[in-house]
């Protein structure tokens, strides 16, 4: 693998060619806030929250760091205005639907993000897909997946596969940044095998 | 029919087929496309053959079913060769008529005509009618074949082009030649295709793969599926040609499930191409080897972003992935893959004939050739139009698509799709463009145009669209699905009286968090309809907003209907048609409208006698009160004064 120099903020940074910027920028200890990302995870580009700018050739873009590939002689810069301004409305977007989630809070606050600058949404569930994706990726199970499309799109546990694997698991729980993973199998574990032993009870 | 193995052989078919047509012999064509499927021209057809059997005229006059001819207001149309006589909104009943005056005697059918709605002036042949003398038919050539018959498409110098370019042309070259005719992408992107060519061919990686793109979901355009329906040949040739180029063996045609016509059509096509040899094994003795495979798309607008589109080949979720890599170094099956739209690829074939120079000759300084739109909306002559790039809106609406109908006044064209913006009266003079349309903040898109009158409401337009987007987005990023989720909602309060101070920079914001953040074009475009109509009909979403007043009228929740008492006649008409019950009144009794019961549905508006002119429809201010109960008697009002 050969090597790539770019600049992040201004410091010269040696990354491997395949890298992300969010990687790249992980290695000299810059810190980009991201929800949707995951070591373990492939890289999935949806909460977009770790958009920086690039510079390349004269022109300058956003682009998401998670999944944007580093390349030779890149300018990156990691803050700007408009980046803040761009990842306080992703907040309060996302704090429309979860706005008691810690882990939103504590960004909201870094990027002053007003909680109820939108009208609030019914379900908690911001869409990172961690839990689809780790289930898919790590477990290898597809127990959970997402379902419809655009505004209508949600998460949702395979009773089939549930019933079967869940109980036993439940590593993705503690991966939901918001309370709607558990309540969602607590509901199809109600509605779809309530005769199975409850996983969720017995561990408590 | 044998297997054809050498394009020499190719040659000498091409001369028998032409050698055995008389271009004397009288044709009668029906255009048999899905919009004519609509107005009745299966009937037509069944009608034509019977009367072919009928008269006994199955030999002396051939019988041609094409696909879309465009001039779908009127159709559907039958076109007579070699005069070139046009009729239109042909019936059944008109059949025996066409057969008995303009196939025997010569003469033509008066009422079938097309009339000149400015002049009132009849015209006969369909080079004359304005719709179509306006236009530059060079890739929609769909009334001069049979979409089934490959004998046709030889007929018109079909696959002469292949011919050149696998027998006189390197790869290379070929690519040269498109990248000097600056072929845009018409899909919408208007990449450079002869660029995004190169990049397929010099990435690394085998197999490689050539994809068409024939998902088309815009509201109301449908270029697409009539190039698929009625030209398949062309398209494939195309694909043919650009699989060469690349070094692709194998293709792709991506088309959407809700088009079964082209599927069918397309099917057709292929099976000849098989059996001419001219796809499968070392096609015409060339030693290029190329096959194609048809894939049904289960109707997801996003499915016509690339990314999606591979995705949703693959038989995975139709969602967008990020770019970089592009599709051109990591596309199907993670394979080097050139993706271009139906109508990108039906241009291939014409800039191989006629060369770079011909094509570059057409157009403006940024987009060359010609460009398909499907005209529809408050237009006169709905259709679809080929038109040279650099013709100005005003032409295409006025020109071709004959104006506005009933007398109203034009206020503004959408052009782009959904996702494109709508152009107001002062720029009809614009040269249309890729470059051109994007700087009016609007895009060219794949050709949609639709025309507004000044019935419409640019605030609900812009409603209508981020709606339409909200529910086709895939849901993957959040600047998209949650944006748009609460563009609608500002948009939908607006347009019903619940717009308040702050819902623009809220809309601005957002839209500027779309545009930057989105993961694909979909969402980084899907804020143009409110960008647009903003940024040139502001004072409307001003007087949503402050005084809960639509100036076009046509917001339900912000208008009311009333009875202008000096007006009525009291009679009647409104009151036994309102559904609501909404209307009090009774012989010689002033009519007044109980506006605790209306539903605003308009009925009384549109039914009110013109003479009469006494229902009211306002917006933004109060319901004059009612006329007092004893002034109410209409008692011959000239003697009372």
């Amino acid at each position: 693998m050969s090597e790539i120099r770019l600049q992040i903020d201004g410091k010269e940074v040696i990354a491997r060619e395949g890298m992300t910027l969010l990687e790249a920028t992980q290695r000299i200890g810059i810190s980009i806030p991201t929800l949707c990302y995951h070591e373990k995870l492939e890289p999935f580009g949806g909460c977009r929250l770790c958009l920086v700018e690039i510079e390349s050739g004269g022109n300058t873009k956003l682009v998401v760091s998670c999944v944007y590939p580093v390349e030779e002689n890149l300018v990156v810069r990691t803050q700007s205005e408009k980046i803040d301004r761009i990842r306080k409305t992703i907040l309060e977007l996302l704090l429309a639907h979860a706005p008691d989630s810690p882990e939103l809070q504590d960004l909201a606050q870094e990027y002053n993000a007003d909680k109820d600058r939108f009208e609030k949404e019914a379900s908690f569930c911001i869409h990172c897909g961690l839990c689809v994706r780790y289930c898919a990726e790590v477990k290898k199970l597809n127990a959970v997946g997402f379902v419809d499309r655009g505004i209508k799109k949600e998460i949702s546990f395979i009773p089939e596969i549930a019933a079967k694997e869940c109980s036993r698991c439940m590593e993705c729980f503690p991966l939901c940044p918001t309370s709607y993973l558990q309540a969602a199998y607590v509901l199809i574990e109600a509605l779809a095998f309530s005769g199975a032993s409850s996983g969720t009870k017995s561990k408590e | 029919m044998l297997k054809i193995n050498t394009s020499v052989e190719l040659e000498e078919i091409r001369k028998e087929i032409l050698s055995k047509r008389d271009p004397k012999k009288p044709c009668l064509t029906l255009c048999s496309g899905t919009a004519c499927h609509a107005t009745g021209s299966k009937e037509v057809a069944l009608a034509i053959e019977k009367e072919f059997e009928k008269q006994k005229l199955t030999k002396a006059v051939d019988f041609r079913r094409t696909g879309c001819h465009g001039f779908c207001e009127k159709g559907p149309i039958i076109i007579i060769y070699p005069e070139n006589i046009c009729y239109l909104q042909v019936t059944p009943e008109d059949i025996p008529d066409i057969f008995s005056h303009t196939l025997k005697e010569k003469k033509v059918v008066d009422r079938l005509l097309y009339v000149d709605p400015s002049t009132g002036e009849k015209i006969t042949y369909e080079s004359d009618i304005p719709f179509y003398k306006n236009q530059e038919r060079l890739v929609f050539t769909n009334q001069k074949i049979d979409p089934a018959s490959v004998e046709d498409y030889l007929a018109i110098g079909g696959f002469q082009a292949l011919v050149n370019v696998l027998f006189e042309m390197t790869p290379v070259e070929v690519i040269e030649e498109v990248k000097g005719a600056r072929l845009r992408g018409r899909g919408g992107g208007g990449f450079p295709a002869g660029i995004k060519w190169e990049f397929t061919r010099n990435a690394p990686g085998k197999p490689k793969y050539v994809v068409v793109n024939c998902d088309e979901g815009d509201p109301g355009a449908y270029m697409d599926r009539s190039l698929m329906e009625g030209n398949p040949f062309g398209v494939l040739e195309g694909l043919l040609i650009g699989g060469y180029a690349i070094g692709a063996h194998e293709g792709y045609f991506y088309v959407r499930q809700e088009y079964p016509l082209a599927l069918k059509n397309l099917g057709i096509a292929i099976d000849h191409a098989e059996e001419y040899g001219l796809l499968g094994k070392d096609i015409l003795g060339s030693g290029f080897d190329f096959n194609v495979k048809v894939h049904r798309g289960a109707g997801a607008f996003v499915c016509g972003e690339e990314t999606a589109l591979l995705k949703s080949l693959e038989g995975k979720v139709g969602e967008p992935r990020p770019r970089p890599p592009y599709p051109a170094v990591k596309g199907l099956w993670d394979k080097p893959t050139n993706i271009n739209n139906v109508e990108t690829w039906a241009n291939v074939p014409l800039i191989i004939n006629k060369g770079a120079n011909v094509f570059t000759s057409i157009g403006t300084e940024g987009s060359k050739g010609t460009k398909i739109f499907s005209l529809v909306g408050k237009i006169n002559n709905t259709g679809l139009v080929e038109v040279p790039i650099g013709i100005t809106l005003r032409d295409i609406i006025y020109k071709i698509g004959g104006g506005i109908p009933g007398g109203k006044k034009f206020k503004a064209v959408q052009t782009g799709g959904p996702s494109g913006g709508c152009i107001p009266e002062e720029l009809l003079d614009l040269e249309v463009g890729f470059d051109e349309l994007t700087r009016a903040g609007s895009m060219m898109g794949s050709g949609g145009m639709i025309v507004m009158d000044e019935d419409t409401c640019m605030v609900d337009v812009a409603r209508y669209f981020i709606n339409f987007l909200s529910d086709e987005s895939c849901g993957k990023c959040v600047p998209c699905r949650e944006g748009l989720r609460q563009m609608d909602k500002i948009l939908t309060n607006m347009t019903e009286g619940r717009g308040k101070e702050g819902d623009i920079e809220l809309l601005e914001v957002l839209s500027e968090t779309a545009v930057e953040a989105s993961l694909c074009a979909l969402g980084s475009t899907a804020p143009n309809p409110f960008r647009s109509t903003f940024r040139y009909f502001r004072d409307e979403y001003e007087a949503h907003i402050r005084e809960q007043k639509c100036p076009a009228l046509s917001c339900k929740e912000l208008i009311s209907y009333y009875i202008d008492p000096e007006k009525c006649r009291a009679c009647l008409i409104c009151l036994k048609n309102c559904p609501a019950d909404a209307i009090d009144g009774g012989k010689k009794m002033i009519h007044i409208v109980d506006q605790e019961k209306c539903t605003n549905c308009g009925n009384c508006f549109e039914v009110c006698p013109a003479k009469f002119d006494a229902v009211k429809k306002i917006s933004g201010e109060p319901v004059p009160s009612h006329v007092p109960e004893e002034q109410r008697m209409i008692i011959k009002k000239s003697k009372e004064k």
